[in-house]
C-alpha cells in the first residue's frame, strides 16, 4: 500500500492530464503510429462529411433539382421538398397537424414511462392506454368533430410509431403470460409453451408479418380477419412477447429462490406471489435485456414495408423515386436514418444509464 | 364434487386438458375454415404442384434453372441462395467485427474512438434501411462503359460487380469446393484433434501439411478435368456491347445484402467479441507474454481461443439471427429461400403447404446450425474449475 503509493506520488508529480494524455495515445512508438493515422483518418473523414453536408450543400427547394445537380455537396433540398410525404405518407395533406400531434403524445408518453414515479403496473398501464386511445382517436378521427381517416391512409412516421407501440403494448402482457406458462408446473402447458416460443424465434420476423398479412385471412372466416394493420400488429407483438418472454423468464430465475418460498410459507396464493414477489423483481433484473429488445423492436418495426405498409422507409423510397428527385437517394437515407438513429440512440444510451444506476444500487 | 375440483391433482388434470382442448379447437377451427376457403376457390390441396413447372425466372441461381423446371426445384435454388448469402455473409461480419473489436480493446484513444463510432452508428440503424441505401448505391454506380476497373481484370458498374472466375462446370467446381473444404477440415483435425494427441507435434504438423497439400493438388486436378471443352481455364470479364460477358457476375442484389448483413452484423458481432477479450483475464495475457510468446502469438493462441470459449453461445444466436436476416433479401428482389416462397404462393396459390415449407425449411436450417455451433461449444469447453 504505502509503496506504491509512494511511486503514484511521484508519478502524478507531473501534470495529470499529461500522462493521461501519454497513456492513451502515445504509450508506445507503435501506439504513436495508430493514433496519428487514426487521427488522419478521422479528420479525413470529418472534413469530407463537413465538405459534403454543409458546405456544399443545397438547403432550400427553391432552385429545384437543377440546383442540386450543380452543387457538388448534398441535396437537402429534397428533404425541403418532400419532408411532409415522408413523416406523414398518405395522410391528408390539412390534417398533417393531427399526425403529428399523435407522435408527439406517443414520444411524451414514452419518456414519461421512462421516469421512476410511472414504474408501477397500474400507471404505467394507465399511462399507455390514455396514450394510444389519444393517438387513435387523432388518428382515426370520427370523434369530437376530428374528420375520419381510413387506416390505409395512415402512413410514415406516425404509422411506424403505432405499429411498434401498439405491438409492444399487446405483447408485453403476451410476454409475461408465455413466461409463466413456460415456468408452469403443470408439464403440458410448460412443454407446449416452450416449444410455441422456441418456434416463433427461429422463424424470421419477416416470415410472421407475411403470414399474419397473407395467409392469416385464409384460415380465419371472414368476421374474424380484421384491417390488415391489426393482424400484422398481432404478428409482431407476437415475435416480440416470444423474445420479451425469454428475457422475463431470465429475470424470473434469477430471483433468489428463498424469496418464493418465504412467500409460500406466508400462505400467500399464487397469483399474490407471482404479482407482488415475483414480476416486480423479475422486471428489475430484467430491465437492461428489455431495453436493449425495445431497441430492436423498434428498428424492426421498419420491417413492415415488406407487407407493403406505407411507413417511414416506404415514403423515403417514394420521395427520391418520384420525379426529379431520383440522384437525391443518399439524402433521404441519411435523413430516415438519422430519424431512427435518434430514437434508437437515446434509448439505447438510456438503458446503459439504467444498468449504471442499478449496479450501484446493488453494491 | 365441489371437493373433487380441490383436489389439486384433479385440478391440475382439468386444467391441462383444458389447454390442450383449447389449442386442438384453434388447429381444428383453422383447418377446417381454410379447406373451405379452398374449396370455394377451386383449389386442390396436397403437395402435387410441386412437380408442376413453375413458368416463371429467378434472378440468381447457383445451379442451372430454367422456365419449364418444377417448383421443388426452384425451392431448392431458393434454399441454396440463402445458404450462400448467409456463407459470404457470415464470414465477412465476423471479420469485421473481429476487427473492431480489437479496435475497441487496445489501450489506444483514437483506436478506441474509431471503434465506438462505429458500433453506435450502425447498430442504430435498421438493417433494411442500410439494405435499401447500399442497394441504391449499387445500382447508381456508372454505367458498364464507364465502370471502375482493377488493372482490367476487375469491374464495378451498376450491373454489378465483375470477377476473374473459372471456366468449369458447375459439377467439378462443385465437387472442387467440397474437398476443398474436407482437406482443410481434415488438416485442422489432425494438426488439434485429441484423437492424435499422442504423435510427435512435429509428425502432427508433417501430416497435417501433406493433407493440405494433397486436398490443393486434388482441388487443382478437379478444376482442370473438369473445365468447358474449347475455353481458357481462366475467364476474365470484358466489356462487350452493354454489358460484360465472362468472369464472375456479382449482381448489386447479392452485393447489397452481404455489404449491409456485413456492416449491421460487424457492429453487433465485434461488442460479443469484445466482451469476450474483455472476460480473459489479464493475469492471463501477462502469463503468456512473460512466456516470451509473440504479441500475434499471444493474441491467436491465448486471447482468441479463451475469448471464443466464452462467448460462444451469444455467438450463436447472434449467427442464427444474422442468418435470419437474409430473408430481407425480398426488399431488394434477391431470390432467397424467403422470395422464392413468397412468389410461390402468389404464382400457385399452394398457401398453407407453401408456409409449411417455409417454416420447417427455417426450423431446419437454424437447427442444424445452432446443433453444430453448440456441439463445437460443448466439445471446446474447458473441463474442470480451476480456469474459466
Amino acid at each position: 500500500m504505502t509503496a506504491t503509493s509512494h511511486i503514484d506520488q511521484q508519478e502524478t508529480a507531473r501534470p495529470a492530464a499529461w500522462d493521461w494524455l501519454r497513456e492513451t495515445f502515445f504509450a508506445s512508438r507503435l501506439h504513436a503510429a495508430m493514433s496519428l493515422a487514426g487521427a488522419i483518418l478521422i479528420v479525413a473523414i470529418g472534413w469530407h462529411l463537413l465538405d459534403w453536408a454543409v458546405l456544399n450543400a443545397v438547403f432550400s427547394s427553391a432552385g429545384g433539382p437543377e440546383a442540386c445537380r450543380e452543387a457538388s455537396g448534398a441535396c437537402w433540398a429534397i428533404i425541403d421538398a418532400r419532408w411532409r410525404l415522408i413523416l406523414f405518407g398518405l395522410y391528408p395533406h390539412e390534417l398533417h397537424w393531427r399526425s403529428a400531434t399523435a407522435c408527439i403524445v406517443i414520444v411524451a408518453v414514452a419518456i414519461a414511462s421512462c421516469m421512476p414515479v410511472f414504474w408501477r403496473a397500474a400507471r404505467l398501464a394507465t399511462l399507455w392506454i390514455a396514450g394510444m386511445a389519444s393517438f387513435y382517436i387523432l388518428m382515426r378521427g370520427g370523434l369530437f368533430g376530428l374528420a375520419p381517416v381510413s387506416e390505409a391512409k395512415w402512413g410514415g412516421l406516425s404509422l411506424t410509431v403505432f405499429i411498434f407501440s401498439a405491438g409492444v403494448l399487446v405483447g408485453m402482457p403476451l410476454a409475461i403470460v408465455f413466461a409463466l406458462m413456460r415456468r408452469s408446473e403443470l408439464p403440458v402447458i410448460a412443454r407446449t409453451m416452450s416449444l410455441v416460443i422456441d418456434a416463433v424465434r427461429s422463424l424470421p420476423l419477416v416470415t410472421i408479418l407475411f403470414t399474419a398479412a397473407v395467409v392469416l385471412p385464409f384460415v380465419l372466416p371472414g368476421w374474424l380477419q380484421g384491417d390488415k394493420l391489426y393482424r400484422v400488429i398481432f404478428g409482431f407483438a407476437l415475435f416480440f412477447a416470444a423474445y420479451q418472454a425469454e428475457i422475463i423468464r431470465g429475470g424470473i430465475q434469477a430471483i433468489p429462490p428463498g424469496q418464493d418460498e418465504a412467500a409460500k410459507a406466508l400462505g400467500l396464493s399464487y397469483w399474490h406471489r407471482v404479482s407482488r414477489i415475483m414480476l416486480p423483481q423479475a422486471f428489475r433484473n430484467a430491465l437492461p435485456p428489455t431495453i436493449s429488445q425495445f431497441v430492436i423492436t423498434f428498428k424492426e418495426t421498419s420491417l413492415v414495408i415488406i407487407v407493403g405498409f406505407f411507413e417511414v422507409m416506404a415514403s423515403g423510397n417514394a420521395a427520391y423515386g418520384t420525379g426529379d428527385w431520383r440522384f437525391a437517394y443518399i439524402e433521404v437515407y441519411v435523413f430516415i436514418a438519422l430519424i431512427y438513429f435518434t430514437f434508437a440512440f437515446s434509448l439505447s444510451r438510456y438503458g446503459a444509464y439504467l444498468e449504471r444506476v442499478m449496479r450501484v444500487g446493488k453494491n | 364434487m365441489l371437493a373433487v375440483l380441490k383436489l389439486r391433482k384433479t385440478r391440475n388434470w382439468i386444467i391441462q386438458a383444458l389447454f390442450v382442448g383449447a389449442l386442438a379447437g384453434i388447429v381444428i377451427f383453422g383447418a377446417v375454415t381454410a379447406s373451405q376457403t379452398m374449396q370455394a376457390q377451386g383449389m386442390t390441396s396436397g403437395f402435387g404442384f410441386l412437380f408442376r413447372s413453375t413458368g416463371w425466372p429467378i434472378s440468381f441461381s447457383l445451379i442451372p434453372y430454367g422456365f419449364g423446371d418444377p417448383y421443388w426445384k426452384a425451392l431448392l435454388i431458393g434454399a441454396l441462395n440463402t445458404l450462400f448469402l448467409a456463407a459470404i455473409s457470415l464470414t465477412l461480419s465476423t471479420l469485421v467485427g473481429l476487427l473492431v473489436a480489437v479496435l475497441r480493446t487496445t489501450r489506444n484513444g483514437v483506436m478506441n474512438a474509431l471503434g465506438t463510432i462505429y458500433v453506435d452508428t450502425f447498430r442504430n440503424i435498421p438493417i433494411i434501411l442500410q439494405v435499401f441505401f447500399w442497394y441504391a448505391v449499387y445500382t447508381h454506380l456508372p454505367r458498364p462503359r464507364e465502370a471502375y476497373d482493377v488493372a482490367g481484370t476487375a469491374f464495378l458498374s451498376a450491373r454489378g460487380l465483375f470477377l476473374p472466375g473459372l471456366n468449369v462446370t458447375g459439377l467439378s467446381a462443385f465437387i472442387a469446393i467440397v474437398s476443398g473444404i474436407a482437406a482443410i477440415v481434415l488438416a485442422l483435425w489432425i494438426a488439434h484433434g485429441r484423437r492424435f494427441s499422442r504423435k510427435k507435434p512435429a509428425a502432427r504438423r508433417r501430416l497435417s501439411w501433406t493433407v493440405a497439400g494433397i486436398g490443393a493438388l486434388a482441388v487443382m486436378a478437379v478444376l482442370v478435368a473438369g473445365r468447358i471443352p474449347d475455353t481458357q481455364l481462366l475467364s476474365l470479364p470484358e466489356l462487350k456491347g452493354l454489358n460484360f460477358k465472362g468472369g464472375i457476375n456479382v449482381s448489386p442484389e447479392l452485393a447489397a445484402m452481404a455489404t449491409a448483413i456485413a456492416i449491421y452484423g460487424g457492429a453487433y458481432l465485434a461488442e460479443i467479441f469484445r466482451a469476450g477479450f474483455l472476460a480473459v483475464r489479464r493475469g492471463q495475457i501477462e502469463a503468456a507474454q512473460s512466456l516470451g510468446l509473440s504479441g500475434w502469438d499471444v493474441f491467436a493462441k491465448v486471447r482468441l481461443p479463451l475469448a471464443i470459449r466464452a462467448i460462444l453461445p451469444t455467438l450463436t444466436n447472434q449467427y442464427v439471427w444474422l442468418l435470419k436476416a437474409t430473408t430481407l433479401g425480398i426488399a431488394v428482389g434477391f431470390a432467397d429461400f424467403f422470395m422464392v416462397v413468397a412468389v410461390s404462393i402468389t404464382q400457385s396459390g399452394q398457401t398453407m403447404e407453401l408456409i409449411g415449407i417455409l417454416m420447417a425449411g427455417f426450423l431446419t436450417i437454424n437447427y442444424t446450425l445452432s446443433s453444430v455451433l453448440n456441439r463445437i461449444n460443448r466439445s471446446i469447453a474447458l473441463k474442470g474449475q480451476n480456469i474459466n
